[in-house]
């Protein structure tokens, strides 16, 4: 839904192209003016340096561009250009995220408003360039706000958001953006590309305030604390991320008012679940072939819908609980795997179940693996969920807590 | 946005101070830190940062010289102080350098040379951190001193070997025993050499040891003021790792200068100049056999007679046979074959 709440529109304001989500966001970073960009190449994701590179080359912006010599510099990089001022981004895929792990772990310690980019990939061994969200979600527990995106549109608005929402003061925090690979780092669409005047309003400078490190401002940063002092620390950062619930709403809405465009809801797209009885839900790209078979079921009488969740940190719980409320089987489709997790599921379906445990109505919950490695999520995929969801739904309980689908036996 | 015509690539310029007596008495790197007594690496940092003066921007890496200097509330730095992770010392001064610039050509902060050292131990930058130190030595555009302060072992962990620690030493990872009375075998790293060596672009590598703190400190202000990325490798007796008593310390920085197993040198755009007691032996004088210097250290006590003899040959052999004596290890001439 979108509301017009401007006497000029800002349509006129806005201009369209025909891009990737990886030039979509390294539109974002041009409009954003970001100060310090590190690279390092690592497929999918690398399309977004090979984008800003060609930004900085043809004088659209100005920034250092910094080639380091792996993804545990490049993180570290940025990491200390933020804390002098500087508005950064940086971004990895499958391996290399890992390598840069140990900077993964410091940066929201430190509260560094990086904005980075995942663009997803599965992890080795075997080699695969293919989609699988285990790499981005290694964070999930450390600080870092995480979401994911799903078209070139998204990807230009959220990392416009993402940098709201990093440098407020109240957050402090980085934001990984992921995009699931090839199916939107690659893929191209018609995208509305903002004016700088108008992602000013919306996009204030970034400000390190007194936590600046500079010769007029000389603090100590992260001196050894021990346990004299790191569970209030934790504690800070754990303040900082709920607030991340109200901060995230405030900058969707600010957006609205001044893009005249985006989602009423941040947290996650609903598609046609007002009156489902099964919900589907899911991460990044899979929407497409998931709305696709839900058009079609519903042609055959299916009451069929899909939630598509935007952000996995903070995890919208209570929001959920809401959306879910009324349906009668839940079918979870993740693009990760969790070894040895409950019910051998998924990350998000084992965050969905946890979510609703103290809800008062809590439907058969089914956790399906798919579309691992890149593999295509078919409809005939979507179809067999469905049908599992809506058996499960019948019986009041799951026969299997856990499906792997289109796996060949 | 457009670049500011007012930027440029400035530093600081600070000339070398002309005695001790016209030392600054201005010190950026006070009370407040627990190292040991007779720490040679406390001193290293007080007299870099003093060399620096007050617009400078410090990053120090994982070791000693971050757990014992900086517990929260009681930080000795005077200058801002940021932590960086053990192998990043090269990546906190070149991000740490990155980020002023861009602030700076954009308008976005008061243009001025700010001073951006980082330190690494010879763990942190030696054994993990040597890649990012090099990459960030071929970063000409940005401004930056890498100073590794080499206490020739892992010793925050409890003294642990590492690839900077010298041959036969007993540490904790290599204790001598009744079945292998040596456990290190590695013969120390060339730090500096290899990195002179290796980066043609970068304007200046130095030895220093700060038994001689005047010429250390002006190695320091000469690497600030020449500019692009510059690296200083500094030798620091640590009387706990190297089990000595701290009162030596000093007296152990000139022994290990003295008899050739440190080399004091600098490498100023290509250049290589040996100074002090080095260029002394460069020119002639005798070096002082090394069982002065390690019969004094109980982390060479175990050593025999053959011990002594092969780490005296070893030294010999950075002198005679080395291409450039003390600073790199290829042979002047292939030896004969036995
Ligand atoms: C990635 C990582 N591995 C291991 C450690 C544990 N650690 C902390 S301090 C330290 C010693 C570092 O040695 P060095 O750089 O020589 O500094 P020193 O303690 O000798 O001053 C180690 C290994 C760490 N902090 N980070
Ligand atoms: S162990 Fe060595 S380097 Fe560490 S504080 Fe003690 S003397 Fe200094
Ligand atoms: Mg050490």
């Amino acid at each position: 839904m979108t509301v017009a709440t401007q006497a000029a529109p800002a349509a006129a304001q806005e201009q369209e192209m025909l891009i990737s989500g990886s030039e979509a966001i390294a539109e974002a970073l041009t409009l954003a003016d970001i100060d310090v960009v590190t690279a390092y190449p690592i497929r999918p994701y690398d399309t977004v340096m090979q984008a800003i590179a060609k930004k900085i080359a043809n004088g659209q912006l100005v920034a250092e561009y910094i080639v380091a010599e792996g993804e545990h510099s490049q993180f570290e990089i940025v990491k200390h250009a933020s804390t002098v001022g500087a508005r950064v981004f940086c971004g990895s895929s499958g391996v290399g995220w890992a390598y840069a792990m140990e900077c993964l772990v410091v940066t929201p310690a430190l509260r560094v408003p990086l904005v980075a980019m995942v663009g997803n990939r599965a992890l080795d061994d075997p080699g695969a360039f293919g989609v699988e969200h285990n790499d981005a979600l290694f964070v999930r527990d450390l600080g870092w706000l995480l979401c994911w995106i799903d078209s070139s549109q998204e990807a230009l608005d959220t990392t416009l958001i993402a940098y709201r929402v990093a440098e407020d003061r109240r957050i402090f925090l980085p934001i990984a953006i992921s995009a699931d690979g090839a199916f939107l780092t690659h893929s191209q669409a018609i995208t509305k590309v903002p004016s700088k005047s108008l992602v000013e309003k919306f996009l204030p400078p970034y400000n390190r305030g007194d936590l600046q490190l500079h010769p007029d401002n000389p603090i100590t940063v992260a001196p050894q604390v021990n346990e004299d002092w790191v569970i209030e620390i934790r504690r800070q950062n754990n303040a900082a991320t709920e607030r991340a619930y109200t901060v995230i709403e405030e900058a969707y809405a600010d957006f609205r008012r001044v893009f005249g465009r985006g989602p009423e809801n941040p947290w996650f797209e609903e598609y046609m679940t007002e009156d489902a009885e099964v919900i589907l839900m899911g991460m990044g790209t899979l929407s497409l072939p998931v709305k696709v078979a839900i058009r079609k079921m519903r042609e055959e009488g299916k009451k069929v819908g899909l939630i598509r969740l935007r952000w996995f940190r903070p995890f919208p719980y209570e929001q959920l609980a809401e959306a879910l409320r009324k349906a009668k089987a839940i079918g979870v489709i993740d693009r990760d795997y969790s070894f040895g997790s409950p019910f051998g599921s998924g990350v998000v379906a084992t965050e969905v179940r946890a979510a609703l445990y103290n809800a008062e109505h809590r439907p058969p919950l089914i956790g399906f693996i798919c579309g691992l490695g890149g593999r295509e999520v078919t409809l005939e995929d979507v179809y067999k969920t469905t049908e599992i969801c809506y058996s499960a739904a019948k019986a009041g309980k799951t026969e299997r807590a856990t499906y792997w689908l289109g796996v060949r036996e | 946005m457009a670049e500011t015509t007012t930027f440029s690539n400035a530093t600081q310029v600070l000339e070398p101070f002309k005695g001790v007596k016209k030392v600054t008495i201005e010190e950026y790197f006070s009370s407040g830190h627990r190292t040991c007594q007779g720490c040679e690496s406390a001193l290293v940092m007080k007299l870099m940062v003093k060399a620096a003066g007050p617009r400078t921007i410090v990053l120090g890496s994982t070791g000693c010289m971050y757990v014992a200097n900086t517990t929260y509330y009681s930080t000795p730095w005077v200058v801002p102080w940021m932590h960086t992770q053990l192998g990043s010392s090269g990546s906190a001064a070149l991000g740490t350098a990155a980020g002023l610039k861009a602030l700076m050509k954009k308008g976005k902060m008061k243009a001025e040379p700010i001073n951006v050292i980082a330190f690494c131990g010879d763990g942190g930058g030696a054994d993990m951190g040597l890649g990012a130190i090099s990459a960030t030595l071929t970063h000409k555009e940005y401004n930056s001193l890498i100073l590794l302060y080499d206490n020739e072992s892992y010793a925050n962990t409890d003294i642990q070997v590492s690839g900077s620690s010298p041959y036969g030493a007993h540490t904790t990872f290599s204790p001598p025993g009744k079945v292998k009375r040596i456990m290190h075998t590695r013969w120390k790293k060339n730090t500096a050499g290899m990195l002179a060596a290796g980066h043609p672009e970068c304007r200046y590598v130095a030895t220093v040891c700060a038994s001689y703190a005047v010429e250390m400190m002006n190695r320091v202000r000469k690497a600030l003021t020449l500019g692009g990325p510059t690296f200083i490798h500094s030798l620091d007796p640590c009387p706990k790792g190297w089990d000595y008593d701290p009162m030596l310390s000093h007296e152990l920085g000139e022994l290990a200068i003295e008899s050739g197993i440190f080399p004091l040198y600098e490498v100023e755009d290509g250049v290589l100049k040996y100074y002090g007691k080095t260029k002394a032996i460069v020119e002639g004088r005798p070096r002082k056999p090394v069982r002065e210097y390690l019969l004094k250290q109980g982390r060479f006590a175990h050593f025999t007679e053959e011990d002594l003899e092969y780490f005296q040959a070893k030294v010999d052999q950075m002198w005679d046979k080395w291409e450039i004596p003390g600073v790199v290890c290829f042979r002047k001439d292939v030896e004969a074959k036995a």
